[in-house]
């Protein structure tokens, strides 16, 4: 039996536009319920909705860098259905029209390449925030709920892919590159957490090349959780399979806390929307010039930095993905090359341990406390032999806590005062070994062996070995003979 | 075109709209007249010919992307039949 | 007495020339109101104490030598789907029983920036759906020409005010014939724009591609002149057409020889009760010793155009209706619900009346998955092949007419049973909605006691020559618009 694992997504990235998709409410997050609203985004009669501009060419950009068509004409759409975080109770979407369709994004998964079909990206609002009042916050056994609107209008941009995906790792994958992706264009916080990116996913299992039946995937709020999730999922679809029982074609919620996924139960199995053309909206036609300027203002995208980041400083495809799959690193990365250390190098203390110091103290990269030319002068001090690589990562710690500079740290010889216990031990060894007659003296009890180890001691270490750490090892080692 | 009592509920249900027996009956009748009515544009050969979804030959109308004021909260829920903390209040959704 | 039947210009005039003052005049109408209301029924909401403030400031204005707006003073009813800040706006409706809007619809701004004083929110057929304003919550208007009858739909709040001299003019809407019918069965003037000229924003929403609002006055030049104020883009709805409108009462002539006219064989023979075709017949024969050459012309696909619109309209209504849940503002039902379904079903089943239900259902059933081709895409195909014949028939005229409404004034409950024999009133006035081109209906005599109206319709943008023609053929005709009521 040949199985094969097959996974189409579907992620809904918020837009950071100043004012929502269709009305002048500010794009604020967190603020007091429906402090951000106007009778336009709450639906009050008589209102009529007007395009954001900036949300069609935010689209239409996002749709270039992922090798799509530009529709010519393309309409919205009302997608209808009654919810009460819905303002209209329709949403204005797009339907058999998108904005834009037919593209592709390629992607490096494990040592190998996969083109992940786009199907189409469209434009669409969000609707507003339900929180639900009961024993447990939840929707199951609330007592009612509250709506907030304040998100209600935000543009969504809308990316479905082909069923191109064939493992829960490459579509953990996909969603990262296209995290990043949204993040060079600068067009999205797509932030999982916060819900500026949402992603959904259908999976099914094919067996000897038949198509399976298909289960949907909600409420995966992060990268984890949708590994977990589609794994999960994968694996019971599979034992079903094997065991001959039935797969039904439904929705299934993700349980993080239960680590499995259950059918949803709705009361409302009635979903047929009814779509049809926005009639409050003209259709959008956009012309060749406005997207060869859009194109033309097409960043370098996240793969092919990381290609260059690989032929350009010699870096790993692993390391090249690391720095590359945040734009703000890779930028770093970049400005830390100018001050002229080797690459390499640089991508591996940036990479390896700025990356864990940032990730410890939750700081993003933007406002970390060593900035690239210090991360460089950390290099340099290892590169010339003045600090040792060990040392160098404890320069590195001293200078991320206090702000100063790793050559500050160093010739304030604050760096003695960091004792390397270990490093030192084995100085004192080599140094009793080269001067066993010393050595001798010392145990003979003559104190001034022990003045003259101290100094052999600070010569090798070129005065960084803490005095009181060196004195206190000699005497331990010669005391263990 | 006559259309049946499951038919009725079927749509109710889609619009939201609680009937009673005699209303669903009343509606089954009065549809399906108007349904049979206008079937007659069923009839016309419209092979080739698009729809008018907006009669205006208008297209690209937009704003620019600027934020002006919000409606202050008082007037947000001031039509609000249940509101709490200036959110609107519903029974539980499940 | 005299100001109530006065042309609205007149009065702006009279005011300007301070032969009155706003107060008065507003005075004047709110006394006319307390006596005839009554019996009328055209509104909903006097705002007497809005009216009276507002009066008081123009008044003001003028003594101290400042601009009170072109038609400053003149007091206006406005139809009850219109959103006004701080005023009642229910739309006939328990839904919106008490829901007062946070903001004002782009046209009662204008008016307002013109001087205008609102009286009131005028009566109309719930949700606007209705030829007869039988659909109201808040009960029928009578028409003042007969009062066991109805005033038309579903602006015949707006147009029973007009004729009855409780306002010099009013703003109504119109989405397959709600301004002209009534105007057409109250004697007075009436006019749907082109599609797109009068900005919708504020409007509330029954069939948004159908929809538009439009003046219903006293005569030409008051509907010209309420036009010209109305009129014109708004930023704050797509679909409004990019330009400024043009100053129609300026331009207003009534020069009309030389153009041509076809009289719509398909809206001019069967289905059209006797007396009303013979006053329209006769208008046609007024028309032509004006210098206006007036042939017969076919527009086959107009046989159509009522199944096409009882499908489109209700589709877009069910839509634009499904906000009424009773969440943010409006009604909601009494009592717990077990949960927010039962809160929606209940809320909308005891909030609409029959009417709206009954078209919420029908649109919703054209546009469910299964339907949507037959029915809703297929309309719209309809309304393609429409807009064809119209586009074939500019070609050779400049304007085309027939009567405005298949009969006269009916009595009120009559067509109430059937609403397939209810929807059969806007046969004459559909098409044009569907086509989204101008029209105007203008008094043309009386059968059997009661007004007839002649429809004039146009290419889209030809308001000004609808004007012209209109203009000139009520000269001719010399219609008293002023209803036989007591006192």
């Amino acid at each position: 039996m040949g199985y094969e694992t097959i996974i189409g997504l579907e992620i809904h990235a918020e837009l950071n536009t100043e004012s929502k998709m269709f009305c002048g409410c500010a794009t604020t997050f967190g603020g007091a319920p429906n402090s951000s609203t106007c009778p336009i985004c709450l639906g009050h009669p008589g209102t009529l909705p007007v395009t954001n501009e900036q949300a069609i060419a935010d689209t239409i950009l996002l749709g270039l860098a992922l090798n799509c068509e530009i529709t010519p004409r393309s309409i919205f759409h009302r997608k209808n259905y009654f919810y009460p975080d819905m303002p209209k109770n329709f949403q204005i979407s797009q339907y058999d029209i998108p904005l834009t369709a037919n593209g592709w994004l390629e992607m490096e998964v494990e040592g190998y390449t996969r083109r992940v079909g786009i199907t189409r990206v469209h434009i669409e609002e969000d609707t507003g925030k339900s929180v639900h009042i009961g024993e447990s916050g939840r929707i199951h056994g609330a007592d009612f709920s509250l709506e907030d609107f304040n998100r209600a209008g935000i543009p969504l941009a809308e990316i479905v892919t082909e069923p191109d995906l064939r493992s829960p790792e490459e579509a953990r994958a996909f969603v990262q590159l296209l995290r990043a992706t949204l993040e060079y264009l600068e067009i999205s916080d797509c932030k999982m957490e916060e819900g500026s990116l949402r992603c959904d996913a259908n999976i099914s299992i094919s067996v000897d090349g038949e198509t399976g039946t298909k289960v949907e995937i909600k409420n995966m709020n992060s990268f984890r959780a949708l590994h977990h999730a589609l794994s999960y999922e994968e694996e019971r679809q599979r034992f079903a399979l094997e065991h001959g029982e039935k797969l039904t074609q439904e929705t299934r919620h993700w349980d993080d806390a239960a680590g499995m996924t259950h059918p949803l139960r709705s009361k409302e199995e009635a979903f047929d929307y009814r779509y049809f053309p926005e009639p409050d909206l003209v259709p959008i036609e956009p012309d060749q010039a406005w997207v060869e300027e859009l194109r033309g203002r097409l960043p370098e995208l996240p793969q092919e930095r990381l290609n260059r980041f690989k032929s350009q400083y010699g870096l790993s495809g692993e390391i090249a993905a690391m720095l590359t799959g945040e734009k703000a690193l890779a930028d770093y990365f970049e400005k830390a090359v100018q001050t002229g250390q080797d690459p390499v190098e640089l991508a591996k203390w940036i990479a390896g341990d700025l990356v864990a110091l940032l990730k410890e103290a939750v700081v993003p990269i933007q406002t970390c406390p060593v900035g690239p030319r210090g991360l460089g002068e950390l290099v340099a001090l290892v590169a010339q032999k003045i600090i040792s690589g060990k040392m160098a990562k404890d320069v590195l710690k001293e200078a991320f806590q206090s702000g100063k500079g790793p050559r500050e740290i160093v010739d304030a010889g604050g760096l003695s005062q960091i004792a390397d216990a270990g490093e030192l031990e084995s100085v004192v060894e080599e140094v009793i070994a080269d001067n066993p007659d010393a050595a001798e003296d010392l145990r003979q009890g003559k104190e001034q062996a022990l003045k003259f180890l101290m100094g052999q001691v600070m010569k090798k270490t070129r005065g960084k070995a803490n005095p009181g750490m060196a004195s206190d090892l000699i005497k331990k080692k010669l005391a263990g003979d | 075109m006559a259309i049946s009592i499951e038919d009725v509920e079927h749509v109710a249900k889609l619009a939201r709209l609680a009937l009673s027996d005699d209303e669903k009956e009343t509606f089954r009748r009065q549809l399906s007249d108007v349904l049979e009515h206008a079937r007659i544009i069923s009839e016309v050969d419209t092979s080739g010919v698009p729809l008018t979804s907006h009669p205006l030959p208008l297209v690209n109308v937009f704003r620019h992307d600027r934020s002006r004021p919000s409606l202050p909260q008082d007037e947000v829920t001031s039509n609000a039949a249940w509101a709490e903390d200036g959110a609107f209040k519903v029974p539980k959704i499940v | 007495m005299e100001i109530n039947f006065q042309e609205a210009v007149e009065i702006a005039d009279q005011i300007k020339k301070k032969e009155y003052s706003a107060v008065e005049a507003t005075e004047a109408f709110l006394a006319r109101i307390e006596e005839v209301e009554p019996k009328v029924k055209a509104f909903i909401n006097v705002s007497a104490e809005v009216a009276r403030e507002r009066a008081a400031g123009i008044d003001t204005r003028i003594a101290a030598g400042e601009d009170p707006g072109r038609f400053g003073g003149v007091p206006i009813a406005i139809k009850d789907v219109l959103s006004t800040r701080g005023v009642p706006t229910t739309c006939g409706s328990r839904m919106l029983e008490g829901f007062i809007p946070v903001y004002d619809a782009t046209v009662v701004q204008r008016i307002n920036d013109a001087g205008t004083v609102m009286l009131g929110k005028a009566n109309m057929d719930e949700f606007a759906m209705g030829s007869s304003t039988e659909n109201s919550y808040f009960g029928p208007t009578r028409n003042p020409w007969d009062l066991e009858r109805v005033p038309g739909g579903s602006s015949g709040g707006s147009a029973a005010a007009v004729a009855a001299g409780e306002a010099p003019w009013a703003l109504g809407s119109d989405t397959g014939g709600s301004i002209r019918q009534p105007a057409a069965l109250c004697g007075i003037v009436g006019m749907k724009p082109t599609y797109g000229l009068v900005s919708r924003y504020g409007l509330v929403a029954f069939a948004s591609s159908l929809d538009q609002v439009g003046p219903l006055t006293r005569s030409v030049r008051d509907c010209a002149a309420l036009l010209g104020i109305i009129a014109g883009h708004d930023p704050c709805d797509s679909t409004s057409i990019p330009e400024p409108a043009p100053d129609y009462l300026a331009f207003l002539k009534g020069e009309v020889k030389g153009l041509k006219a076809g009289v719509v064989k398909e809206l001019s023979s069967e289905g059209i009760e006797p007396g009303v075709l013979e006053r329209f017949n006769a208008t046609v024969e007024t028309l032509e010793r004006l210098g206006v050459d007036c042939e017969e012309v076919s527009l086959p696909s107009f046989s159509y155009g009522l199944s096409a619109y009882y499908l489109i309209a209700p589709a877009e209504a069910s839509s634009n209706l499904a906000r009424f849940d009773g969440v943010r503002y409006g009604y909601r039902a009494a009592g717990e619900s077990e949960d927010v379904w039962e809160m929606y079903d209940r809320t909308r089943s005891e909030g609409f009346g029959g009417e709206v239900k009954r078209r919420i259902m029908l649109g919703t059933y054209a546009l469910s998955a299964g339907y949507y081709d037959a029915y809703y895409a297929q309309a719209q195909k309809i309304r393609t092949l429409i807009m064809r014949d119209y586009g074939r028939a500019w070609e050779s005229y400049d304007a085309l007419v027939c009567p405005t409404s298949p009969s006269v004034a009916f009595k009120l409950g009559e067509k109430t049973d059937d609403p397939l024999t209810m929807y059969l009133s806007d046969i004459c006035t559909i098409p044009v909605n569907l086509a989204g081109i101008p029209a105007l209906s203008l008094p043309c005599g009386l059968s059997e006691g009661l007004p007839v109206g002649f429809q004039i319709m146009g290419p889209p943008m030809s308001e000004m020559k609808i004007l012209d023609v209109a203009y000139a053929l009520e000269r001719e005709i010399g219609f008293d618009a002023r209803p036989p009521m007591e006192g």
